[in-house]
């Protein structure tokens, strides 16, 4: 099992490294650079514009020279824990990005563990009970739910929250408790403002996974091992809930792989609509702005994110499944 | 054996609803078993006799539903009516697993694959005993060092997957004994088995029975384990019974024209088929030389692989022109993947397959080129095991049929549409099918479309997978002697691959025996059937169950 681990976590290591030219290839894709844009930014309020200055700016961050020297002076600083340094800001990107990508990765972990809460239990009483007025409600939802685009959602709630209810939904904190200490009543303060969020992302992948349960349960429900346990004089509900519904299991736990990228991609768009201190607002302005250091962490990071997800839900499939774990 | 019956079945009746329509899988079927005998429960396929073994559960799969009779079940408190149970609830579970269990066909499906061996009878005890978890482990590594798998207590932690076959059908008969039941039901229980592996667990299951005094329900479609196992037979057809007799008066006098005809097909097989003398001077089709097929194993990172499955290891046969040659072995022998290595389905890694086209020099199908394949497949040709996958569902039997017309020759789709319907005719099927689907037709008929389809371009060697496993007895010689007629009209060569030695005695003129890939024993059918020379061929000829009840030690003078 040890391992099995380690082999999967030395797997990540050109994983990781893939990642991380993909990302610089796609901060380095637009024509110019920040430079470029803050030149345009500063044409636009009508000031001249000093050559020398972004001369100078240029050569201060080495964005004159050839690619695989600036790849490798980037990365090189990853490794020793420094990002570089964000234009816009004007402060190091580690101090940007901390606190963004922890929110995330803490939104998206709740949004997973979320949906696989509910999708669980009503994925097998949908198989259990098919062709069912429950399977049809579930069924209908779920198209439903899988159709609606994620923003769409968020627009409504927000839109009904504060018209109808005089709420506002947005960001992650009241702001009495933005830059309060770690408390009992941050927590809750937090939990309150998170459940729109992690309702809107999951919505969609909630519906899809019901949707996986329900076809896996399907599948396993009319196999001979079924029938040979019913025969042995298991109770109905125990035989479904230690036989097949352990087998389907699998491939649920395997769409943590795909899961995580949709929850962090449609995390992006939420957020953005949603206003919430997350990664994605941060990453769409460092995009548009071409501050390529803030750009290119966050997609690292979040390449990083996905793979850990990935490794998690390997481990928890080696531990359901003997089959994986011994061959 | 005492006459105290356990088990009244009383006008037994099961329906499956069909859309509109009604199934009636269980046609008012009575029958009786008594303490301590076996019933073997006989029949073909969809002749009602599994949908029988499963009511007696209350295991009838969805929509079906007992629509009449009675199970009754003797009990120390009286009879009990298993239909009154109803297939929920206590009662029913009391039964299953404690008075009676059920062993099923498929041992490779029939244990979970993510509970360990130990778990699944652990909890079979604990759910039916008030006993410790201790203790039950300890009964349960009993019962595995009862049905000989070596080291049970080992055994009890590991999952079924490690397991072959044979030594997961003996888990699961330890898991069905678990609870001492007094009867115990076997639905096909070999049937997926090779034969040495079916005479063991026939063996075993006789033993314990004798053991314990249990009633065994034996279902099967095989006339040579009826005749090895039974006390009694049961004859069943479209789900009704047809005759219910001793075996012995049952071989010797059947009552009913089912049953007759049954036997008839069975005991058909028994002897070879008439077949035209030999030439002196054979001319080969086709020459095996050393061929070998080896893929790698443990092919690690970049590395080179350490070990390699030698699926064919050394292979020489020679084919004949106008000869059947079989090819015989137990599963995993190598004997499919040689039919397929002649074709090039893989490539052989060493030796060569010299084959006599019909113009020409011959040429070495081990080392051909795409082109000169492409040639070849109108000469050489194959008919699969599976007549229900074979033939593309999406494709008419025309389409299908004409399909290898259409890429080896340059006929017109006039003279294709006299081809097929001339060919749809000899091989025993209306000409005028032509735009059906398969869907349409059953397995025998299926195996017939397929057998039109491998000669529509007139070749010269096919390569027979297992053509008739997959049917029933009663239509096995019927496919084989087309295929035959076949022969005689068309000067075909056959490569004739089975698992089946009654089959390949019936059919073939000389035999080769497989095992790990390499041939053990070739010669004539006759003599290899009869008097084997090689310590393989004896075993796997003994164990072939023949059809005969005064074979047996039990028999009386």
């Amino acid at each position: 099992m040890l391992i099995f681990i380690l082999k999967r976590v030395a797997g990540m290591i050109p994983a990781m490294f893939a990642i991380s030219i993909l990302a610089f290839t796609v901060i380095q894709l637009p024509p110019g650079d920040y430079v470029s844009t803050y030149a345009a930014q500063i044409a636009q309020t009508g000031e001249a514009v000093d050559s020398a200055v972004l001369a100078n700016l240029r050569e201060r961050y080495g964005l004159g020279e050839n690619l695989a020297v600036q790849y490798v002076k980037w990365i090189g600083g990853i490794v020793r824990g420094d990002f570089g340094q964000s234009f816009e800001w004007n402060q190091p990107v580690t101090e940007l990005v901390w606190g963004r990508m922890g929110m995330t990765a803490l939104i998206s972990f709740l949004t997973l563990i979320t949906m696989w809460a509910v999708s669980l239990p009503i994925g097998i009483i949908s198989a259990v009970r098919q062709y069912s007025v429950i399977d049809y409600l579930t069924t209908t939802f779920a198209f439903l739910a899988t159709a609606v685009p994620e923003f769409l959602v968020a627009i409504v709630l927000l839109y009904i929250s504060t018209m109808w209810f005089g709420v506002s939904v947005g960001g992650l904190f009241s702001p009495a408790f933005e830059n309060a200490p770690l408390s009992l009543a941050k927590v809750w303060d937090f939990l309150q403002h998170a459940w729109i969020p992690i309702l809107v992302i999951g919505l969609g992948s909630t519906a899809a996974l019901t949707r996986i349960m329900r076809a896996n349960l399907l599948d396993e429900l009319h196999k001979p091992y079924v029938e040979a346990a019913r025969a042995k004089g298991l109770p109905e509900g125990r035989l479904v809930l230690t036989y097949p519904v352990r087998v389907a299991l699998n491939p649920f736990i395997s769409t943590i792989g795909w899961v995580l990228p949709a929850l962090i991609s449609g995390e992006l768009i939420v957020s953005t609509v949603l206003n919430l201190p997350t990664a994605g607002p941060l990453l769409l302005q460092a995009l548009k702005s071409q501050d390529m250091y803030l750009a290119g962490a966050f997609i690292l990071l979040t390449g990083g994110l996905v793979l850990i997800g990935t490794l998690i839900s390997d481990i928890l499939l080696a531990i359901s499944d003997p089959r994986i774990r011994l061959s | 054996m005492s006459d105290e019956t356990i088990l009244k079945v009383r006008n037994l009746s099961v329906d499956f609803p069909i859309q509109k329509s009604v199934v009636h899988a269980v046609k008012d079927v009575s029958f009786d078993l008594k303490r301590g005998e076996t019933l073997c429960v006989v029949g073909e396929s969809g002749s009602g006799k599994s949908v029988t073994a499963r009511a007696i559960l209350q295991l009838v799969a969805k929509p079906g539903a007992i629509t009449g009779g009675q199970i009754l079940l003797d009990t120390s408190s009286g009879e009990v009516d298993i239909v009154k149970l109803g297939s929920r609830g206590l009662a029913i579970r009391e039964v299953r697993g404690r008075r009676i269990a059920m062993i099923f066909q498929e041992p490779m499906t029939s244990l979970s694959p993510v509970h360990t061996i130990g778990h699944q009878i652990v909890e079979t005890i604990l759910l039916h005993e008030k006993v410790s978890k201790e203790e039950a482990r300890k009964r349960a590594a009993a019962l595995l060092g009862r049905v000989r798998i070596p080291e049970p207590e080992k055994a009890l932690d590991r999952y079924s997957f490690e397991f072959s076959g044979g030594m997961r059908q003996r888990a699961m008969i330890a898991m069905a004994l678990s609870c001492n039941p007094e009867i115990l039901i076997a639905d096909e229980p070999t049937t997926a088995l090779d034969v040495t592996t079916q005479a063991e667990i026939l063996s075993l299951i006789r033993e314990l029975q004798r053991d314990r005094g249990m009633a065994v329900l034996f279902i099967t479609h095989d006339m040579g384990v009826v005749a090895q196992i039974a006390d009694r037979v049961m004859v069943m057809f479209r789900g009704q019974k047809v005759e219910e007799a001793s075996v012995f008066d049952l071989f010797e006098r059947p009552q009913q024209p089912y049953t007759r005809a049954l036997l008839g097909s069975v005991l058909k097989l028994e002897t070879p088929a008439p077949r035209p003398p030999r030439p002196a001077a054979e001319e080969p089709i086709a020459k095996i030389e050393n061929l070998e097929l080896h893929f790698p194993l443990n092919a690690g990172f970049m590395g080179r692989p350490t070990n390699y499955l030698k699926a064919i290891d050394g292979v020489s046969l020679t084919i004949n022109q106008g000869e059947t040659v079989g090819v015989v072995g137990e599963s995993g022998s190598g004997k499919t993947t040689l039919g397929r290595t002649l074709l090039r389905v893989y490539d052989p890694t060493g030796g060569q397959v010299m084959y006599w086209p019909s113009n020409g020099e011959p040429v070495d199908i081990a080392t051909l080129n795409k082109a000169g394949m492409k040639s070849l497949y109108g000469e050489v040709r194959m008919v699969f095991q599976d007549p229900h996958s074979s033939l593309n569902p999406r494709m008419t039997i025309y389409q299908t049929i004409s399909e290898p017309l259409r890429t080896n020759t340059d006929m017109t789709e006039r003279q294709m549409m006299d081809r097929v319907s001339e060919l749809l005719s000899r091989v025993g099927l209306p000409p005028d099918i032509g735009d059906r689907y398969p869907h349409a037709f059953s397995g025998g008929q299926r195996q017939r479309i397929s057998i039109a389809r491998a000669v529509a371009v007139r070749p010269r060697l096919i390569i027979a997978d297992e053509p008739t496993s997959a049917l029933d007895v009663s239509l096995r010689h019927q496919v084989l002697d087309l295929m035959r007629d076949l022969q005689n009209e068309y000067g075909l060569s056959y490569l004739f691959i089975s698992h089946d030695i009654s089959v390949i005695r019936y059919f073939c003129d000389r035999v080769a025996v497989m095992k790990n890939g390499k041939i053990v024993e070739v010669g004539d059918v006759v003599q290899i059937c009869e008097n084997p020379q090689h310590a393989y061929t004896q075993n796997l000829i003994g164990a072939v169950p023949r059809p005969d009840p005064r074979l047996r030690a039990d028999a009386p003078q």
